[in-house]
């Protein structure tokens, strides 16, 4: 195993099947046509061009791009690492290889790049074994993240016989304009997605603003003051974080239809920051107990009452903690779908899951609820990549609710 | 001369502290006690009793009143029927103001009298089921249309109640008997015992080798990082119909793939067959929940002192030897504390599964059939037996959490 001319056939046989089946999981993804991977193939000329890449080291690279070329162009035959259907337009066949070909060519490299032709020692046989792992980890993940997320854009641009005809195939014409949004413009028109989105908007931007209202005493009070009963509290904080919401659901719906609070807006937004209230007050008050002391005592030695520190002293401190857990909070209240699920059935009244939950019906196309599902989705999204830092901090200092 | 002693209780200034502290707690500890002790209570309570859907409202008369017939034999008609069909309501009366332009024809019967054109009746008590019918002859002075309209308009306005369901004392033990009755209920604990297991081991593992391919600094690592965190971020409902969607047997393109890759020969109902719609789930709760494994894998790796690394590499240990004998123990305190998290909020998970098969196909796990025995069956009682299934082994898990996790963390 840990000789250079069976190391490198072997991480390259691998290697061509890994790179083969994500070329043709991308293409068919991209035009819809035929693009298959063939197993035994690739690890036949996979295996060849390992040995080949071991044999022939650095300065022959000539060799090795000739190795690499030959595999590419084997795919215009039958007998190369991808099969190509026959109605294969011409441009997407040279695309395939050459990608193929340049691919397989610099990834082979990168990782067989100091696997000498002769018995290897522990650490280049475990190193090899890493680059080739952390290469598929890469592809791998990359792929199961960006796909339902790809399947979700492309289908909610299709027509309703364009997805009947061909399922897979996701490549848009440009040549449709305007009239690819069509799924978007119907939401909006005849679906209120208009109202829905400001619905969610301002129930997200109430329920941070309350959670913060409630959190932020109560988080001080946790971090600062020595109190009985102050670990039990803190203990039973983390207990609320255990509670499925179904549970909790059941009681609130039965109560909410008793006081005429379902279907209501109110009803929502009063239930919304109590799921998130303790997440909130966990983040802060870590946070909480990270700030200095002294300078708050100082404060409080000039004069200023308990409040006062709080609201002059410690809250422009932790600026940067009250953004990320507003934005958590947010992001919760955004996503949340079983409260709104349960308490609204009425449709001028839905945030905008509850929205999308609608569209979930035999009678109205996949296309729409794919739409719909962008529609819930972006905000989010741009929100979270452009305040990346402050959410990542957000999720890790909470050790958070999922 | 007494010897100084430090000050023993708690002296003025701590207890205004204390004081205060409380005051600042308050609002936090009154709104979740409203929200989540009294529900939960709510739920014990009611998981006692035999209450479904209907039941929410407490029993109480309904009357539906019309004119009905033309000329002589015109008459105004009160129906009145009793809402429950069990229990009984007391005191039931009717009180309603004739329209002006109809004049009774004959008297009243004896439980009803009229003053000034405001009718009042007295029904007494009604039986579960009941059902009273009050026929009263009247003359029209004016047109009949007109006054049909205006005999609708005036609701007539009753009173009388029943004892509610909910607030009575009878218990019954009929709930969880037929909860542990059914062969159903073992079925349903073993596929959330599947669920939750391999869901948050799948997620665990995953979250490690997605932190182990960015525990480096190379340009594009933010991005990535924030890539991999997408499945978490978006909203659960989006990205579980885009997987319905993806999944669908008969136009979803992961089937189409793989017909024409030749792995399938007909196409796969993944979220329909049995066991793979179990599978399909608790792969999806794998995908969606990688990403926060691998945040906070990610963020103990990068605390990690560099240096023990380098002494191991000035020692000569391969980088697998690394990752067992530093890495690994490094990070059990994070893995086994994500463990006891996860277990648990996956155990809690009600929404994927609900939206991904609505817990047909072998995916009916303890929340799910919360939702199932109380909405569509609409058995509330029902549902509030399994809730408090799921409570008491929440209890069991957090008590294990908290003997850990004090170790652990030193919560």
């Amino acid at each position: 195993m840990r000789n250079g001319y069976v190391t490198g056939p072997i991480l390259g046989a691998l290697w061509l099947v890994v790179i083969a089946s994500t070329l043709a999981v991308t293409m068919s993804f991209a035009t819809g046509a035929l693009f298959r991977p063939q197993v035994t193939l690739s690890l036949i000329w996979g295996a060849m061009i390992g040995w080949s890449f071991v044999r022939f080291p650095a300065p022959n690279g000539l060799i090795r791009l000739t190795v690499s070329a030959m595999v590419g162009l084997a795919c215009l035959t039958e007998f190369g690492p991808i099969l190509i259907g026959p109605e294969v337009t011409l441009t997407s066949r040279l695309i395939t290889l050459v990608s193929l070909a340049a691919i397989l060519h610099l990834s082979l490299q990168a990782i067989l790049f100091d696997v000498p032709f002769a018995t290897l020692t522990r650490h280049e046989f475990e190193a090899a074994v890493i680059r080739f792992c952390t290469g598929f980890g890469y592809i791998f993940f990359t792929a199961i993240v960006i796909i339902p997320f790809y399947v979700m854009v492309m289908t909610s641009l299709k027509s309703q016989q364009e997805l009947l005809q061909n399922p897979l195939d996701f490549s848009i014409e440009l040549s449709r304009g305007w009239d690819l949004f069509r799924s978007y413009a119907e939401l909006f028109s005849d679906f209120n997605f208009g109202t829905y989105l400001w619905t969610s908007f301002y129930v997200s931007v109430l329920t941070v603003f309350i959670t913060l209202l409630f959190s932020v005493p109560g988080a001080y009070a946790v971090a600062r003051f020595r109190f009985k009963g102050q670990k039990a509290f803190s203990r039973s904080i983390l207990l609320i974080y255990m509670v499925p919401m179904i549970v909790l659901a059941l009681p609130i719906y039965i109560v909410f239809s008793m006081t005429g609070l379902r279907n209501s807006i109110l009803g929502i937004v009063m239930i919304y920051p109590v799921t998130t209230v303790p997440v909130a007050l966990y983040m802060l008050q870590g946070y909480f107990r990270g700030l200095p002391t002294e300078v708050e005592e100082a404060g409080l030695m000039d004069g200023l009452s308990r409040l006062s520190v709080i609201w002059k002293i410690t809250l422009p401190l932790s600026l940067p903690a009250l953004a990320s857990v507003s934005l958590y909070v947010f992001m919760i209240a955004w996503n949340e779908f079983l409260l709104a699920f349960m308490l609204l059935d009425d449709p001028s009244k839905f945030t905008l899951t509850r929205g999308v939950s609608m569209l979930n019906s035999s009678e109205i196309p996949r296309q729409h609820l794919m739409a719909g599902a962008v529609i819930a989705t972006l905000p989010i999204m741009a929100l979270f990549l452009g305040l990346e830092r402050f959410m990542t901090k957000g999720l890790t200092a909470g050790s958070v609710k999922g | 001369m007494s010897t100084a002693l430090p000050p023993s209780g708690s002296g003025a200034l701590a207890k205004r502290e204390a004081r205060l502290a409380w005051a600042l707690l308050a609002p936090t500890m009154i709104s979740i006690s409203l929200v989540v002790v009294l529900p939960l209570l709510a739920i014990i309570w009611i998981s006692f009793k035999p209450f479904t859907l209907t039941d929410l409202r407490p029993p109480a008369p309904i009357v539906r009143e019309s004119l009905r017939g033309e000329g002589d034999n015109l008459r105004i008609e009160y129906r009145i029927r009793n809402s429950s069909q069990e229990i009984a309501i007391t005191s039931v009366t009717l009180s309603d103001t004739l329209p002006p332009g109809l004049t009774l024809k004959d008297d009243l019967p004896d439980h009803c009298h009229l003053t000034n054109r405001n009718l009042f009746c007295d029904f007494g008590d009604m039986d579960g089921g009941a059902r009273e019918r009050l026929r009263l002859p009247v003359l029209a002075t004016d047109d009949v249309d007109a006054l049909e309209d205006l005999v609708k308009e005036t609701k007539p306005a009753m009173t009388g109640a029943g004892p509610s369901m909910l607030t009575n004392f009878e218990f019954s033990m009929e709930n969880f008997t037929r909860l542990f009755d059914g062969g159903e209920f073992w079925s349903v604990l073993w596929i959330t015992l599947f669920y939750t297991v391999f869901g948050t081991i799948g997620a665990l593992v995953m979250g490690l080798f997605a932190a182990l391919l960015l525990n480096k600094s190379f340009r594009g690592q933010g991005f990535i990082r924030g890539l991999y965190l997408f499945p978490y971020v978006a909203p659960v409902i989006a990205v579980a119909f885009t997987w319905v969607t993806l999944f669908d047997p008969f136009s979803g393109s992961a089937n189409a793939l793989l017909l024409q890759m030749g792995l399938a020969q007909t196409p796969i109902n993944f979220f329909g067959d049995r066991p793979l719609a179990l599978i399909m789930v608790t792969v999806f709760e794998i995908w969606r929940y990688f990403p926060l494994s691998f945040l906070f894998i990610l963020a103990r790796m990068q605390s990690i002192d560099t240096s023990m690394y380098e002494a191991a590499d000035m020692d000569g240990a391969s980088p697998f030897q690394k990752f067992w004998l530093l890495s690994i123990p490094q990070l059990l305190g994070i893995l086994s504390v994500l463990f006891l998290l996860r277990f648990i909020w996956t155990f809690n998970k009600f929404d994927d599964i609900f939206l991904l098969t609505g817990g047909n196909a072998g995916t009916r796990t303890l929340t799910v059939n919360v939702y199932e025995q109380a909405f569509a069956i609409s058995n509330i009682g029902a549902g509030a037996a399994v809730a408090v299934v799921i409570l008491l082994c929440l209890l069991l898990f957090s008590f294990v959490f908290f003997r850990f996790i004090s170790r652990e963390e030193g919560l």
